[in-house]
C-alpha cells in the first residue's frame, strides 16, 4: 500500500502557496493594472518568466540561492538560522514563485477589464483606495479571483521540476505526491505509482470542475 | 462661489490641445458646458473633481483651495465633496440600487436621506434591484441619487442624458431641476442638446479648442445670429407632387414639417441634404447649404 504522507504534504503545500499568492498577487496585479512606470515592464517580465522557463532551471537557481555555500543562503543561516535548501520552507518559496503568473494573470485581467470610472466614482464618493479595493474592485472580479485560486492550487499540485531540485525527496518533509509517482515508477512499483497518479488526477479534476461550476453560477447571478 | 483657472496640455485626436479656462460660478447656479467633441469639456470636469491633474492654475471653492499649482496644494477627490455623474454611470455592479446610493453616505443615520432620494428620483420601487436589470434611464437615476447622497458642494454631470430616449430625457430633466432646487447645489452639466441647456441652466460656458469663447445666458448664445431670424436649418427627406403643387418634407430638430415649393426648387434635392427654410409672409424660401 502507499503512504498517505506525500498526498497530505502536497495538499498542505498547495494550500499555503495559494494563501501566500493571494496576499502577494492582489496588490501586485492592482499596481500592474494602474501603473505607467518603467518598472512595470520589468515586473511583467519577472512575473511571466516561470511560464516560459523549464521548471528545472528555476529550481536550479533557487537551489543555488538557498545553498548555505552562497551569500543569500549564508545570510539566512547566519542571521535567522534558516536553511531553505531541501526544506519545506524552500519548497513553499519555490512554489510561490513558480505559480505566481497563474494567480497574477487572471487577477490582472479582471482588474483591467473594470472601467476606470468605477474606481474614480468610489474616490469621488469619499472612499479610500483600500475601501475601494475591498468594496468595489475585488467583489466585481470574483470569477477572476476564483480562477487564480484554482489555477494556483492545481498548478502547485502538479509541480515536479522545481520541487525536485529544491526539495529532493526527504520523507515527511519534501517528498510530494508528484515525486512519489516518479519514485515508484523507478522502483518498478507500477501499482503504487498508479494510485498516487490517480489521486492527483482526481484532485485536479475536482478543482477544475468546482472552478468552472462556480464561475458559471456567478455568471448566471450576473445575468439575472 | 467657485472660481477656477485651469491650464493643461491635452492629447486630442488632431494633436495637442491646450485647455485654458478661467471662470467664476455663483453658488447655487446651474451651469451648462457646451462645445464641440474634443474641446476639453470632460477634462475640465475631471480636473474640478480631482480625477485629473492640471498643469497649472487654481480651484477655489468658497474659502477652500482645492488646487493651487503655485502653492503646491492638491486636495484629493475624496476630500472635495464633489458629486460626479459619469457618462457611463459607473454604478457598482456588485451592489443593488439602495447599496449603491448608501455607499456614498458615511453616516448610519442617513436612512431617511436615502429614502428621500429614492423618492425624488422615482426609484422607491426598485431599491432591491440589481444594477444589471435596470434600463438606461433608471441607471441614470441611480447615478444621480448616488452623487447627491454624498451631499456635494458641487455637482458635475458629464453628458448624463446623452444615451437616453427623448421621452425619458424630458422626465430626467425635470428630476434634475427638482434636485437642483431642493438641494441648491452648484451644478455643471455637459450637454450638446440646446433644448436641454436652455431648459435647465441659467448660464452657459461655451468652449472651443480648449478656450472659453463665451460665458453668458444660453438664450443669448443660441439665439439665431443669421440675418434672417426666421430661417430653419433642416434635413431634406422627400418631395411629393399633388396636381401642380410640390411639397417637400424636411426634418428640423425632432419634427418633420411639410412646406410648399416650386418644382424648380425641389428638383435638385437629395435625401439627407442640408437646407435652410425661411418664411416671409406667406411665402417659403429654400436654400441649399
Amino acid at each position: 500500500m502507499i503512504e498517505t504522507a506525500p498526498i497530505w504534504l502536497t495538499l498542505k503545500l498547495a494550500f499555503l502557496t495559494t494563501i501566500i499568492l493571494l496576499f502577494v498577487s492582489i496588490p501586485l496585479a492592482w499596481w500592474l493594472s494602474r501603473s505607467k512606470s518603467i518598472f512595470k515592464t520589468i515586473a511583467q517580465v519577472m512575473v511571466s518568466l516561470p511560464l516560459v522557463l523549464p521548471p528545472t532551471v528555476i529550481g536550479f537557481y533557487l537551489l543555488l540561492a538557498f545553498s548555505p555555500a552562497n551569500s543569500f543562503g549564508k545570510f539566512l543561516e547566519h542571521y535567522f538560522d534558516i536553511r531553505l535548501a531541501f526544506s519545506f520552507g524552500g519548497l513553499l518559496i519555490g512554489s510561490v514563485i513558480y505559480s505566481l503568473p497563474f494567480m497574477v494573470h487572471p487577477v490582472l485581467s479582471g482588474l483591467s477589464s473594470l472601467p476606470a470610472s468605477l474606481e474614480e466614482a468610489s474616490y469621488s464618493l469619499g472612499k479610500t483606495k483600500i475601501q475601494t479595493l475591498f468594496k468595489v474592485l475585488l467583489p466585481n472580479i470574483k470569477p477572476s479571483l476564483l480562477t487564480g485560486i484554482a489555477l494556483a492550487f492545481a498548478h502547485t499540485i502538479g509541480e515536479f521540476g522545481v520541487v525536485l531540485m529544491i526539495g529532493g525527496n526527504i520523507p515527511g518533509r519534501t517528498n510530494l505526491a508528484s515525486i512519489a509517482v516518479y519514485d515508484e515508477v523507478e522502483a518498478l512499483n507500477y501499482y503504487n505509482a498508479n494510485i498516487y497518479a490517480a489521486i492527483l488526477v482526481a484532485i485536479s479534476v475536482i478543482i477544475l470542475f468546482l472552478l468552472y461550476f462556480s464561475n458559471r453560477k456567478l455568471q448566471e447571478v450576473k445575468i439575472l | 462661489m467657485i472660481h477656477f483657472s485651469l491650464q493643461k496640455k491635452l492629447h486630442a485626436a488632431e494633436g495637442f490641445l491646450t485647455l485654458d479656462v478661467n471662470c467664476e460660478i455663483e453658488e447655487g447656479d446651474f451651469i451648462s458646458l457646451y462645445g464641440p467633441s474634443g474641446a476639453g469639456k470632460t477634462s475640465l470636469l475631471r480636473m474640478l473633481a480631482g480625477l485629473m491633474q492640471p498643469d497649472s492654475g487654481f480651484i477655489k471653492m468658497n474659502d477652500e483651495i482645492w488646487f493651487d499649482s503655485e502653492k503646491k496644494i492638491k486636495v484629493n477627490p475624496q476630500q472635495r465633496l464633489v458629486g460626479f455623474v459619469f457618462q457611463d454611470y459607473a454604478l457598482f455592479p456588485n451592489m443593488n440600487v439602495e447599496e449603491n446610493i448608501s455607499y456614498a453616505s458615511s453616516k448610519n443615520d442617513s436612512k431617511k436621506n436615502i429614502d428621500e432620494l429614492l423618492e425624488i428620483t422615482g426609484l422607491s420601487g426598485l431599491r432591491d434591484k440589481k444594477i444589471q436589470t435596470l434600463s438606461g434611464g433608471q441607471q441614470q437615476r441611480v447615478a444621480l441619487a448616488r452623487a447627491i447622497a454624498r451631499e456635494p458642494k458641487l455637482l458635475l454631470l458629464d453628458e448624463p442624458l446623452s444615451a437616453i430616449d427623448n421621452e425619458m430625457r424630458a422626465q430626467l430633466q425635470n428630476t434634475l431641476l427638482t434636485i437642483h432646487s431642493q438641494y441648491n447645489v452648484t451644478s455643471i452639466i455637459v450637454s450638446h442638446n440646446i433644448n436641454e441647456i436652455i431648459k435647465l441652466t441659467s448660464k452657459t460656458i461655451h468652449i472651443k479648442n480648449g478656450q472659453l469663447v463665451e460665458y453668458q445666458s444660453p438664450a443669448k448664445i443660441f439665439c439665431n445670429k443669421s440675418e434672417d431670424s426666421s430661417a430653419l436649418k433642416c434635413i431634406f427627406l422627400f418631395s411629393e407632387k399633388t396636381g401642380n403643387d410640390y411639397h417637400i418634407s424636411v426634418l428640423t430638430g425632432n419634427q418633420v414639417i411639410t412646406v410648399n415649393c416650386s418644382e424648380e426648387e425641389a428638383k435638385d434635392l437629395r435625401n439627407g441634404d442640408e437646407i435652410e427654410v425661411s418664411f416671409k409672409g406667406a411665402k417659403v424660401f429654400l436654400r441649399k447649404l
